[in-house]
C-alpha cells in the first residue's frame, strides 16, 4: 500500500483579530497586531495556513515589583518606577509586539490607586509607545469594575484589549469595551465549557467575535502546564471543528506563571540538586512558552528578555516550513 | 487502514446469536470498530474472517523495549494523538549523546554523570534513560565495550556503518541496545544485524515515503521492534513528520508507521535545546536524543516529560493522613494542605528547607491543589475538620493549632467552629513557611495559650 499523508478536513478556521488602531482607524498606534486565522493545528503547514505569526507581549506593572528574583529584576530595575519608561524599554530594547499593562496599584489590599491614577498611567503608556496595549485590572472584581470604565475611556479608539471578563463578572468590562471600541479577554479557569459560556454571555451583550481573545488561565512548567496545554489544544480543535464560541485567538500568561515555580528562582544553596540558577528561570519561561505555542496559543505574555528572544526564534523556525 | 463497522460486519456470521454479549452482529461490529470489544468475544467467527480482521484489533502502535533488566526502557504503545483523549503511555526516553571521539576520561565521566543523574519531583525520582553512542570517528566497537562496562543505562548505537555496528554488537548485544540506523544504503546489512543479535532497530528514511517503504520491508523481513526516523531535523519539519507518523499510526492504522519514533534535540545553546526538547516531548517521539548534560536544562526536560505524560484523568496524589517533617513532637505545629502530590511535596520541601519539625495534615481533595479544591468545595471547613478528627493528629499534639494555607484564609472562622481547633493563617506560598515560622508564628499563637 503506498503511503498517503493523512490530512484532516477541518470545517472552519480560527477567527482573525486585529489589536490596536492606527490613525487611519481612529487611534494613535504606529503598529497593529493581527493574530489568528489558522487553518490547521499549530504550524502544520501540510494541512493549512498559519497566516499570522504568534506574537509576544511584554508585561509592564504600574508599580515596582518587590519579589522579583535578581535574574529578572536586573533588566527592569532602571525603569520599573515608571510604567511609561518600562513600556518603552520593552518595545525599543526587547522588541515587544505589544505591551501588557497590569494595574496592580489598584489593588485595595495594596496601594488602592484611584481610577483617575490608573487612567493617567494608561495615557502615559499610550504616549510612550506606538504598539497596541493589553490592559489588565488588579484582579479584585469590585475594584476592577470601578476603574475599568475610566481606563477604557482613557484609551478610547485605540482598540486595546481589556482583561478580563469572567463567567461571574463580565458586564462592566464588556460594556466599557463596546462603548470605547476595544477588545476583551474572556477568562475561564481551565474549563472549556465555562470558556464557551463566557463567549456566549459577552456576545449576547453585543460583543462581536472578532473583538474577543480567549484566556483559559495558565500554569507554569511543573506547576500545571499540562492542564493549560490540553485546554488550549482542545480549544484549537473545537475552533477548527467549527465551534464559533471557541474560535477566537488565545492568549497565554507565561512570565508570571513560569517565575512562580520554585525551580525558576530558588538559589543553588537552597536547591543544589537543581543546578546553577543563572539560566534556570529563562529556561523555565522559554519551556512554558513552547508548550503553549505548540498547543495553539497566539499571544504570549512574557517577562524575561532573553526567554523572549529564544521563543521568537522558535516561532521563526516553526513558520519557516510554510511555503509563501 | 482502520476498518469501519461495516467492513467488520461483512466478516461476521450475521446470525445475531448474541453470545458476544451484544444483541446483534452489527452492534458487535460497531463496538469492535471503536476498540471497545475484541474479536475473540465472538465464538463463531471463521478463521478467514479472523485473519482479515486481525489488523483492526491489533494495538495501533507497538511497544518496543530497549535494554534489559531494571533499566530496560519501554517506549511506544500510544493510542491517542492528544493527551486529553486518554493519556500518553510510556513516557519518552531521554537519551544522552556521547561522541566516540571524546577522550576516554571525558567520555566515562559523561556516561557516569548521565547514569547517576536523578531528579526528585512530587515524591518520585526520575533519571535519564539511554546512553547514545555517536560514532564520529569509527571507534564505535571499542567505545561500546567501555560504555557497556560503565553504563547502567541501556545503550543506543549510532552509526551507519554495518561493519562498526557489528563490532559494537559483538561486545554489547546482550544488553539489547538500540541499533541506529538502517537506511536505504545499508538496509540489508543492518536488518540482518538486528535479526542476528535480536536488537531493536531504528529505520531512517529520507522523507516519509522512503521511511514508509523501508519500514514495510523491515516488517516483511520479520523485524518486530522498530523505531522510526524521518530524517527531519528542523523544528518545523520535525513537527510535521512526527505528527504525520503518529496520525497515520493511530487514525489509519498504517502498519509501517505503527512504531514509536525518535527525535533529535536541535539548537545552539542550552535554552534553544530545551525549547527543541519541549517540542519533541509534546509532539511525539518515544526517544528524545540530546547532548545536554547540565542539571538545570535536563531538570526542565524531565519535568516537561512528567507533565505531558501525566494521566489527565487522575492527578498524582498522596494518601490523606498525618505526615511528619523532621522530628515533630507534641508541641510541633500542624500544617494543613491537600493531597495533590505537587502541593504536598512543595509544602513538605519548604518546611524541610526551613528545618521545621512539623506535622502535615493532608486532606483528601481527590488530588487537587489548594485553590482548585477550594473552588470545587473539596477543601472546606468540613472536610478539613473531618480529616483532623480522623487522622489521629489530636492524639499527637497538645495544642490544637492548625496552620492554613494563606490562599484559603476565608476558611479560618468556619474551621475553628467546625473543628474546635485554633487556626492561624499562614503565607500564600509555602516558600514563605520558613520565614513565617522564624518571625511570626510564635507571636500569632501567643493569644491561644
Ligand atoms: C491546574 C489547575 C486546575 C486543574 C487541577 C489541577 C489539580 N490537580 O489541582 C484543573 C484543570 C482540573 C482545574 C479545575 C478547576 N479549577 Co483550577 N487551576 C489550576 C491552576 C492553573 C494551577 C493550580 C496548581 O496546580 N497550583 C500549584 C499548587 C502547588 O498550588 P497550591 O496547591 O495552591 O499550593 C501552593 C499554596 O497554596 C501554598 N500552600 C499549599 N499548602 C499549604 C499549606 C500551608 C500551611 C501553607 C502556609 C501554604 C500552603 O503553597 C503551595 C506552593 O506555593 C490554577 C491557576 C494558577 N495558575 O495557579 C487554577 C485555579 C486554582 N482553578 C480555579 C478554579 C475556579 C477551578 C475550577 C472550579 C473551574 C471549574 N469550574 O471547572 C475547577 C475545579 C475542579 C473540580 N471541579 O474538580 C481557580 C480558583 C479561583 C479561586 N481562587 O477561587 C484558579 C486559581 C484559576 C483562576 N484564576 O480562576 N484547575
Ligand atoms: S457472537 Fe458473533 S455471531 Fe453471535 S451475535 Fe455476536 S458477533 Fe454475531
Amino acid at each position: 500500500m503506498p503511503f498517503t499523508v493523512p490530512k484532516e478536513r477541518w470545517t472552519a478556521e480560527v477567527q482573525t483579530t486585529t489589536i490596536g488602531a492606527t490613525e487611519a482607524d481612529g487611534g494613535t498606534r504606529t503598529s497593529t497586531v493581527t493574530i489568528g486565522g489558522d487553518q490547521s493545528l499549530p504550524f502544520l503547514h501540510f494541512e493549512g495556513r498559519t497566516p499570522y505569526r504568534p506574537v509576544i507581549a511584554l508585561e509592564v506593572l504600574d508599580e515596582a515589583p518587590t519579589q522579583w528574583p535578581d535574574a529578572l529584576a536586573e533588566h527592569y530595575r532602571d525603569v520599573w518606577d515608571d510604567p511609561a519608561a518600562w513600556a518603552q524599554k520593552a518595545v525599543d530594547e526587547f522588541g515587544a509586539d505589544l505591551i501588557c499593562l497590569r494595574l496592580v496599584s489598584a489593588d485595595p489590599q495594596g496601594t488602592d490607586a484611584s481610577a483617575d491614577d490608573c487612567a493617567a498611567t494608561i495615557t502615559s503608556v499610550l504616549e510612550a509607545v506606538g504598539v497596541p496595549l493589553i490592559i489588565w485590572g488588579c484582579g479584585d472584581d469590585d475594584k476592577d469594575n470601578a476603574i475599568m470604565p475610566f481606563c477604557s475611556q482613557a484609551a478610547a479608539g485605540e482598540r486595546v484589549v481589556l482583561g478580563a471578563a469572567t463567567e461571574d463578572n463580565y458586564k462592566t468590562i464588556c460594556a466599557s469595551a463596546l462603548a470605547d471600541g476595544h477588545l476583551i479577554i474572556n477568562q475561564s479557569p481551565l474549563d472549556i465549557n465555562i470558556q464557551k459560556q463566557v463567549s456566549i454571555l459577552v456576545t449576547d451583550m453585543g460583543m462581536s467575535t472578532d473583538n474577543i481573545i480567549l484566556y483559559q488561565t495558565t500554569g507554569g512548567l511543573g506547576y500545571g502546564v499540562e492542564y493549560a496545554y490540553s485546554i488550549i489544544e482542545r480549544t484549537r480543535l473545537a475552533a477548527l471543528g467549527g465551534d464559533k464560541m471557541l474560535q477566537m485567538p488565545m492568549l497565554s500568561i507565561v512570565g508570571s506563571e513560569a517565575w512562580r515555580v520554585k525551580e525558576a528562582w530558588q538559589s543553588e544553596e537552597e536547591a543544589p540538586e537543581w543546578g546553577p540558577l543563572e539560566k534556570r528561570g529563562i529556561i523555565w519561561e522559554a519551556a512554558t512558552a513552547t508548550f503553549f505555542l505548540h498547543a495553539g496559543s497566539h499571544l504570549l505574555v512574557m517577562w524575561h528578555p532573553e526567554a523572549v528572544n529564544h521563543v521568537r526564534q522558535h516561532i521563526d523556525e516553526l513558520l519557516a516550513g510554510q511555503q509563501t | 487502514m482502520a476498518l469501519t463497522a461495516m467492513d467488520i460486519y461483512k466478516n461476521l456470521p450475521k446470525t445475531n446469536c448474541g453470545e458476544c454479549g451484544v444483541p446483534t452482529c452489527l452492534a458487535f461490529a460497531m463496538k469492535l470498530a471503536q476498540g471497545q470489544a475484541s474479536l475473540d468475544q465472538c465464538p463463531h467467527v471463521t478463521e478467514e474472517a479472523a485473519a482479515a480482521l486481525a489488523g483492526s484489533s491489533a494495538p495501533p502502535m507497538k511497544t518496543v523495549t530497549i535494554g534489559t533488566g531494571d533499566h530496560a526502557l519501554e517506549i511506544g504503545g500510544q493510542t491517542v494523538l492528544f493527551r486529553h483523549e486518554e493519556t500518553f503511555y510510556h513516557p519518552c526516553g531521554v537519551a544522552i549523546q556521547v561522541n566516540t571521539s571524546l577522550p576516554e576520561g571525558e567520555m566515562t565521566e559523561r556516561i557516569k554523570t548521565a547514569c547517576e543523574m536523578e531528579f526528585d519531583r512530587v515524591g518520585m525520582t526520575f533519571g535519564l534513560d539511554l546512553i547514545a553512542l555517536y560514532d564520529d570517528d569509527g571507534r564505535l566497537p571499542e567505545v561500546a565495550a567501555v560504555a557497556a562496562e560503565e553504563s547502567s543505562l541501556p545503550l543506543m548505537l549510532m552509526s551507519d556503518d554495518p561493519q562498526a555496528m557489528r563490532g559494537a554488537l559483538e561486545v554489547c548485544a546482550e544488553g539489547r541496545p538500540l541499533i541506529c540506523a538502517a537506511t536505504a544504503d545499508n538496509f540489508e546489512e543492518m536488518t540482518s544485524l538486528a535479526k542476528e543479535f535480536e536488537c531493536p532497530l531504528v529505520i531512517r528514511g529520507e522523507g516519509m515515503e522512503q521511511l514508509y517503504e523501508l519500514s514495510e520491508k523491515a516488517i516483511e523481513a520479520g523485524i518486530e521492534d522498530l523505531v522510526l526516523d524521518s530524517s527531519a531535523r528542523e523544528p518545523s519539519a520535525v513537527l510535521q513528520d512526527q505528527t504525520i507518523i503518529r496520525r497515520a499510526a493511530i487514525k489509519e492504522k498504517a502498519e509501517p508507521f505503527g512504531f514509536p519514533t525518535i527525535g533529535f534535540v536541535g539548537g545552539d545553546d542550552e535554552v534553544d535545546k530545551v525549547i527543541s526538547g519541549c517540542e519533541l516531548i509534546a509532539k511525539y517521539p518515544g526517544i528524545v536524543v540530546t547532548d545536554l548534560i547540565t542539571r538545570d536544562a535536563l531538570l526542565a526536560l524531565v519535568t516537561a516529560r512528567l507533565n505531558i505524560y501525566t494521566d489527565p484523568q487522575k492527578p498524582i496524589q498522596v494518601e490523606s493522613g498525618a505526615y511528619e517533617v523532621g522530628e515533630p513532637d507534641a508541641s510541633s505545629p500542624v500544617l494543613i494542605t491537600t493531597n495533590f502530590s505537587l502541593t504536598y511535596y512543595t509544602v513538605e520541601a519548604d518546611a524541610s528547607a526551613g528545618n521545621l519539625d512539623a506535622w502535615i495534615v493532608v486532606v483528601d481533595t481527590e488530588g487537587t491543589s489548594v485553590l482548585t479544591a477550594w473552588a470545587a468545595e473539596d477543601f472546606t471547613a468540613e472536610t478539613i475538620a473531618k480529616t483532623i478528627k480522623e487522622c489521629g493528629i489530636e492524639e499527637k499534639v497538645e495544642k490544637k493549632i492548625a496552620v492554613l494555607p494563606g490562599g484559603v484564609a476565608v476558611l479560618s472562622g468556619d474551621l475553628e467552629q467546625e473543628s474546635g481547633w485554633n487556626v492561624v493563617v499562614g503565607p500564600r506560598e509555602s516558600a514563605g513557611i520558613p520565614t513565617f515560622f522564624k518571625t511570626e508564628y510564635e507571636q500569632r499563637i501567643a493569644d491561644f495559650n
